[in-house]
């Protein structure tokens, strides 16, 4: 349905969403699926753009764009100004997204080290050889939280935020209300 | 050389086994040393009945002990920002140059280590460094390549020239405090004669407040601690003096030490104490010997050790620990910690240390120039103090002068003196903007030299520092923000992470890549801090950032891009290792700038 036909029919558009992980694990974005059948409500308020889930490939104009995973090589980079250049609301979601999260706890160590571990002396390499084929996005020297490479509206956290939280942040969102998570969405021992 | 068992297990030997004793035991074998070795870790561990894991955790906090081994001459150049105007930086590069050593990291042939630490409280005769953890001051070229001589001919430190490690106490003002002395011995002559309560009341009737920043009235918290019922009760002297460009204490302990321990016995005699510490900074160990030879002679005099001045039960005595270098310290409860032999960790307070300080008994910690001031007290009489300083702040103040100004050094006025006052006085001109009360203080532009230094309009532990107009300010907030990051003990995250977002935004706006979105992000994350950090230092530590945002706005607004965001680091850089490794260099192998 166009705009036009939308008000026509007396709808409000259906807002758009897309989503991306950059370096993360997909835990995140299990975690949005466990709204369970939440989810049909969801997207009787929403359209998903380009997401793991829909497996558009392009990200299109959207409204929020909810980004999982941390910014390790240059194809998060490209990804991340894609998703910044095109959404309105650019949201961080999980430790890795926020802090860089489990894959930064590479920073310790040199990148070449981690690489010479990997594929050169670790166990069971065969014809070792660090890959170098252009197909192949290079790595940041240092794992980045995302808002260190564009500008971030919202951060959610969590390893994963939960279903919960997902679901309250969404629909405050949608519902044009300030955000508020009960206490026990945002503590965590 | 001898075996690291035997030294550690004399120690243990002299020093008993008591786990308290773990942090000065460290330091011991730190100097003997350079570092602490396993065996020693092991050897204390058995003796002291604390797991390894736990020695080293007391170790790696802090920054003078180390368990990797650190050259046999052990450089370590003072960081304040003084030591920066004064040029500091350029000395240690070419001392690094000429002895072939990387900072921090020693050289091949263990002779020597040099790195960078913080404030030393050298700041009116800087640039300063310490050497084996002895203080050389006013350093110039000369004084480096005389040290690179000696170091390469490897002539022990005491045979250096003794020139080397003179500090001066470079007092410019006298008041009150400095230039009526006291007889040893007469304060709490004063005490015992009078009797403790009327004592108090005089302290009381003298309005004194703590000398150490928060300004508590001293009576109060004497009282507090005398009435709070337990077994023990403690004294003990804040000597941690790690506030940037505070040195006072440094004069009060090498020229009027015998009155600092007098207003501790004092205090000792009212709220019933046996036992007594002065806590010193590490970066005074060279104050060490001379302090501990006043003890001696008050011990020597009955004015120390049991039924002093032949009072019967009133026995007292002072025992001096060392700190190793971590600027929380100097907060009271993290002191507390430390002389408890563990990390400095700020405890949760309530309880407060008047009820529940060292060993969890009623302590009484001040800092070191409210005990000179209370046993001048008891001797002259409240009247006697009071006809100085304003209402609310009475009595008089020592300030620690340093910067752009002709005459630094110690100045004592009585509270309610204008900035202009101090300015006037150390020869400041063409002043741009005071620093008060340290790197946690309040940054005061011109407009506001009218202001008075009393605890009503500017406190201050007593901190004053001085920029001319040619002086970026940015600088100074560069320097505030590093110091801070590193002087968190790291126990909260509003200060551990909070402080190091800070440090990484004001490097970001200081080489030209930040937004004004960054500056609100510094706003942002000041506050947060403000708020929620468990302590003064983190809950401080944003001041210089906030201050300067709003009364030197422009140190910030010439250096922003007119974008609405850059990214925090380059990021085509960031790939620089990845193409080395690779040996790409196709398009995909680089980051464009985004416009
Ligand atoms: C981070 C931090 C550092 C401090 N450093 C010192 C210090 O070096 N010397 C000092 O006397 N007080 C210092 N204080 C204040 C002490 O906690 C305490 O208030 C003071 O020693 C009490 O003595 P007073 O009442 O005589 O001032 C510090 C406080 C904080 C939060
Ligand atoms: S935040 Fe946790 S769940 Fe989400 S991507 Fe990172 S590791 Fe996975
Ligand atoms: S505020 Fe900083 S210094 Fe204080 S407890 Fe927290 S981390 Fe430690």
């Amino acid at each position: 349905m166009s705009e036009m036909e939308m008000a026509e029919s007396g709808k409000t558009p259906k807002l758009k969403v897309a989503t991306a992980a950059l370096c993360g694990c997909f835990g995140c974005h299990m975690s949005l699926l466990d709204i369970d059948e939440r989810i049909l409500k969801l997207v009787e308020l929403i359209e998903f753009d380009r997401t793991p889930l829909t497996d558009i490939k392009k990200v299109g104009k959207c409204d929020i764009g909810l980004i999982e995973g941390g910014v390790a090589n240059a194809e998060n980079v490209e990804v991340l100004r894609e998703f910044r250049n095109n959404c309105d609301i650019l949201v961080a979601v999980g430790a890795c997204a926020v802090n860089g999260g489990v894959p930064a706890m590479r920073n310790q160590f040199d990148l070449k080290e981690c690489l010479e571990e990997v594929y050169i002396h670790g166990i069971g390499v065969e014809n070792p050889q660090i890959p170098n084929d252009i197909e192949i996005p290079l790595l940041l020297d240092k794992v980045h939280p995302i808002h260190e490479v564009v500008r971030v509206d919202y951060f959610l956290p969590g390893c994963p935020p939960s279903a919960d939280t997902f679901w309250t942040f969404l629909t405050d969102l949608i519902a044009g209300e300030a955000i508020s998570f009960p206490y026990s969405l945002i503590h965590y021992d | 050389m001898n075996n690291p068992d035997n030294f550690t297990s004399e120690l243990l030997v002299n020093k008993g086994h008591s786990p308290g004793q773990l942090l000065q035991l460290l330091c011991e074998i730190q100097t003997h040393y350079s570092h602490i070795p396993p065996h020693a870790i092991e050897l204390l561990s058995g003796h002291l009945n604390i797991p390894p894991v736990q020695i080293r955790t007391v170790i790696d906090f802090y920054a003078f002990l180390h368990r990797d081994a650190r050259g046999d001459f052990d450089i370590l150049f003072s960081d304040n920002i003084t030591d920066r105007m004064l040029g500091n930086l350029s000395l240690l590069n070419s001392l690094c140059k000429k002895l072939g050593v990387e900072p921090g990291v020693p050289r091949a042939d263990g002779r020597v280590t040099v790195g960078l630490t913080s404030c030393t409280g050298i700041c009116d005769q800087g640039p300063a460094l310490l050497i084996n953890g002895m203080v050389v001051s006013r350093l110039d070229k000369d004084r480096i390549h005389k040290m690179v001589g000696l170091i390469e001919a490897g002539i022990p430190i005491d045979h250096w020239p003794k020139a080397f490690f003179l500090v001066d106490d470079n007092i410019q003002r006298r008041d009150k405090l400095l230039s009526h002395g006291i007889i040893s011995g007469s304060a709490i002559d004063a005490m015992v004669v009078k009797g403790s309560d009327a004592l108090l009341k005089c302290l009381d009737g003298s309005g004194l407040r703590g000398r150490g920043g928060a300004g508590f009235k001293t009576a109060t918290k004497w009282r507090m601690c005398r009435d709070a019922e337990a077994d023990e009760h403690y004294v003990v002297c804040n000597a941690d003096e790690g506030e940037p460009g505070t040195f006072k204490d440094r004069v009060l302990l090498y020229s009027f030490a015998d009155c600092v321990f007098e207003g501790m016995t004092v205090c000792a005699g009212i709220i019933g104490a046996k036992k007594g510490f002065l806590y010193l900074r590490g970066e005074y160990l060279y104050l060490r010997e001379a302090l501990e030879k006043t003890l001696q002679a008050r011990r020597d005099a009955g004015h120390l050790g049991k039924n002093i001045l032949g009072k019967q039960g009133f026995d007292f005595d002072i025992e001096i620990h060392m700190g190793a270098g971590a600027y929380i310290c100097g907060e009271e409860s993290a002191l507390i910690e430390s002389l408890e032999g563990k990390r400095g960790i700020p405890r949760n307070r309530p309880p407060f240390p008047v009820t529940s300080g060292y060993r969890n008994q009623p302590t009484v910690v001040n800092n070191v120039e409210t005990f000179v001031a209370a046993a001048r007290i008891a001797v002259f009489g409240a009247d006697w103090f009071r006809s100085a300083g304003t209402e609310e702040s009475t009595g008089t103040k020592l300030l620690s002068v340093s910067g752009d100004c002709a005459r630094p050094g110690i100045y004592e006025y009585p509270y309610g003196v204008t900035i202009r006052q101090v300015l006037e006085d150390c020869g400041a001109i063409d002043t741009q903007a005071v620093q008060i009360s340290g790197a946690a203080g309040a940054t005061i532009p011109v407009q506001e030299f009218y202001r008075k230094i009393a605890f009503e309009d500017i406190p201050t532990g007593g901190s004053f520092m001085i920029f001319n107009q040619d002086r970026d300010l940015l600088d100074m907030v560069q320097n505030f923000s590093h110091f801070f990051c590193h002087e968190s003990c790291g126990f909260c995250t509003p200060c551990r992470v909070g402080g190091t977002l800070m440090q990484d935004l004001v490097d970001k706006v200081m080489v030209g890549h930040a937004t004004s979105y960054d500056l609100q992000e510094m706003r942002n994350i000041g506050q947060i801090m403000q708020k929620s950090a468990h302590c003064g230092l983190g809950a401080t530590a944003p001041n210089p950032v906030l201050d300067t945002l709003e009364k030197f706005p422009g140190i910030y607004s010439s250096r922003l891009v007119n974008r609405s965001f850059e990214p925090a680091f380059d990021l085509d850089a960031s790939l620089e290792v990845s193409r080395h490794i690779t040996g790409r260099d196709d398009e995909g192998a680089h980051i464009r700038h985004e416009k």
